[in-house]
């Protein structure tokens, strides 16, 4: 029986039906009960269908229930009871579909965005071939306004890329050569091309699609609970009809009360709050993985953060430049020039800055000597430069001025690393170095405390100084400097002996060990690095703050969705069997109010879909800040 | 040993899940078969020597329950 010959039976018995009642009405009743005959046959059908193939399969069906019931009411003659019980079924069949397929639209939009086409560019020519026949190394051609259909490298040209499909973020990214590109996101203008280097159910996009339907079929404890209950309820319910059978030897009622029993609304009231809630979440990227993580994330009190990559931004820059006696643009090309041999991170964030500022480096350095853990001396265009710490200007017997002592010491205060240069044995400036706090973490934690988070910690490898200046900025409870990743995970342990519900949340490989050991565990995706989206619990597509205080305001909203839907439900079938047993509740309108039962569930549930943190207020009030610095 | 990945229509039951995987798993050469009553999907691991990708459409379909579309690794 397939969705759509099912749907006309359902709509031939709706005509059936309201002739019917029109027959009665001008007194015709000897056709009035043939038409009700025919509509529950044309509903009744496919009803007995499923419960003959369900009892072949050994299992217990709702429909069953309902066949027996309508067979019962045609014995007694109950011809109206018997049209409107199997019509009602089924519609409320229909629209519970309906309705279901829209708390699951937000997956089924993102599977959408994978493209089934794209152009290649095979021995000079362009084919068009479709998107599960392209192969690694193949040069897929992207103009303006198409989506991409490969994870790949840009090899030639440029464009602005929308990433929303991977990261939630609608802002689009500019790309241009060596850049990665994702399948699923869509090139708004430009031309690229790009060599693919995973197609298929291999790209970033695929895996999160397949992450996400295992995470909506994962059960959370109240939904496991709720199948435990429905399993001894269904037999319960039955023993319970035969009481009610031998008690009152009224058959009517003891079919009502087995019909209006069924566990509809019940078994579905977890679920569909779990799936809202995960699309929700996928859609503005964040990857929840599961309905038991839900659950667990709702309880968390304490955020433990890493610092590098996680809070900050990972990659540092020059922040603040500080020169005496010669033009800083001059001063910058000198000190890049002599730095561009250099391997250590600090010497390439000044070339970096350099090339930024559109300097072009051109003398290379000679007499290289790289002083381990201090820094370097060059020869650079017949002058001695040194670029280090404290400890190399000494060794070289370069004077430090008291200014320049105060502005370094009052850099490092905040959190900076502070690089001295020396050039022709003079101090000629000092170039302060930060790894950037993140935009939004600021805003972000006040979030996370608004809604319920009590302690906010971040434990890093970094030295103590800059941990601190930077617990200061964001006003974080704890700041736990220079720790190995076994320190990490011993602190996790700890907070959690104490009885707290922990999050952490990192970034590489080095936190995967505290990530594993907290409660829930939330990792930066970075567009989908493989080690973080298989361990952690909560996946950060576009590495966004943001997007964990919207995780876990969700999982609340989640969470108090599902038990508004399941103490509905549990009350419903009770004042419904109450109703039953007092006569005051018979079969057709007992049914309606059980289908309705079932809709009001699922349409709860779908308030979950449109949720955001934030509330309307906020956003006013940001966008006329917006306004303000516009 | 393949995969085969059926697209059915939406599920609404939660019942059907017992009832597909049931079936499924008293077939001959089934290794798992899972329903994901979300995506309304079922992904069966089978042996291709003692069954194959038609049949377990075929039964998934007399079962009730139409096959939309098929993706076999």
């Amino acid at each position: 029986m397939n969705a759509k010959r099912t749907t006309w039976l359902t709509g031939i018995a709706a005509v059936l039906l309201a002739s019917a009642f029109l027959l009665q009405w001008m007194g015709y009743v000897d056709a009035r009960n043939v038409l009700l005959l025919l509509a529950t046959g044309a509903a009744g059908i496919p009803i007995a269908v499923k419960a003959i193939r369900s009892l072949r399969m050994k299992t217990f069906s709702i429909e069953l229930l309902v066949t027996i019931a309508v067979i019962g009411a045609l014995i007694i003659g109950e011809y109206v009871e018997s049209a409107a019980v199997t019509f009602l079924f089924m519609f409320g069949a229909y629209l519970e579909v309906r309705t279901l397929e829209k708390t699951r639209s937000s997956l089924k939009k993102l599977v959408d965005l994978a493209p089934s086409e794209a152009t290649l560019l095979k021995d000079g020519e362009l084919q068009v071939v479709s998107a599960d026949s392209i192969e690694e190394g193949d040069r897929v051609i992207i103009r303006s306004g198409e989506k991409i259909a490969i994870d790949g490298r840009i090899a030639a040209g440029r464009g602005l890329v929308n990433e929303a499909a991977i990261t939630g973020e609608s802002v689009p990214v500019s790309k241009s050569i060596e850049d990665q590109v994702f399948s699923g996101t869509i090139a708004e203008n430009g031309y690229l091309e790009v060599i693919a280097e995973r197609v298929g159910e291999d790209t970033t996009f695929a895996r999160i699609i397949e992450l996400v339907e295992e995470a909506q079929e994962s059960k959370s404890i109240t939904q496991k609970f709720l199948d435990r209950f429905a399993s001894i309820y269904t037999p319960m319910i039955v023993v319970l009809s035969v009481i009610v059978y031998l008690f009152t030897r009224n058959i009517e009622m003891t079919l009502t009360f087995l019909v209006i029993a069924c566990p509809g609304a019940l078994v579905i009231s977890a679920p569909v709050s779990i799936v809202a809630g995960i699309g929700n979440g996928a859609k503005k990227g964040v990857l929840v993985k599961g309905g038991d993580i839900m659950e667990r994330f709702a309880k968390v009190d304490v955020v433990v953060f890493d610092k590098t990559g996680t809070l900050t931004q990972g990659k540092p820059d020059v922040i603040d430049m500080h020169v005496w006696g010669m033009d800083e643009r001059d001063f910058l090309k000198q000190i890049a020039e002599a730095e561009q041999v250099s391997e250590h991170h600090l010497g390439q964030t000044i070339v970096k800055e350099a090339r930024k500022r559109g300097i072009v480096l051109a003398n290379a350095p000679e007499d290289v000597e790289i002083v381990e853990g201090a820094g370097i001396q060059v020869n650079s265009g017949k002058r001695q430069v040194v670029i280090g710490n404290r400890k190399l200007m000494q060794k070289n017997d370069v004077r430090i001025e008291k200014a320049a002592q105060e502005y370094a010491a009052e850099r490092e205060h905040l959190g900076n690393t502070v690089v001295f240069a020396a050039i022709g044995g003079e101090l000629a400036g000092l170039v302060s170095i930060a790894d950037q706090v993140r935009p939004e973490a600021k805003d972000a934690i006040q979030q996370l405390r608004k809604n319920g988070v009590k302690r906010v910690i971040m434990l890093t490898g970094d030295n103590r100084m800059t941990a601190e200046g930077i617990g200061n900025v964001l006003g974080l409870d704890q700041v736990h400097a220079e720790l190995l990743p076994a320190d990490k995970v011993s602190w996790i342990q700890k907070l959690k002996k104490e009885g707290h519900r922990v999050a952490m949340a990192g970034d590489g490989i080095n936190d995967a060990p505290a990530i594993a050991a907290a409660d829930i565990g939330v990792a930066m995706g970075e567009g989908g690095t493989d080690i973080s989206m298989e361990t952690a619990d909560v996946v950060l597509m576009a590495d966004k703050l943001d997007q964990f205080a919207h995780a876990y305001s969700l999982s609340k909203a989640t969470v108090r969705n599902m038990k508004q839907n399941t103490v509905f439900a549990v009350g419903t079938v009770a004042l419904l069997l109450a109703g039953v047993l007092l006569g005051k509740v018979f079969l057709a309108a007992g049914m309606l109010i059980h289908e309705a039962s079932v809709l009001l569930v699922i349409l709860n549930a779908m308030r979950l879909l449109r949720y955001t943190s934030r509330k309307p207020e906020d956003r006013k009030k940001r966008d006329r800040k917006r306004l303000l610095v516009e | 040993m393949r995969k085969i990945t059926l697209q059915l229509e939406p599920l609404s039951c939660p019942s059907c899940i017992k009832k597909i995987e049931g079936m499924l798993n008293k077939m001959e050469g089934m290794t798992e078969a899972r329903v994901l009553f979300n995506a309304s999907k079922v992904k069966v691991q089978f042996d291709e020597k003692r069954v194959s990708a038609e049949v377990i459409e075929k039964s998934i379909a007399s079962l009730g329950y139409p096959v939309l579309s098929k993706k076999v690794a």
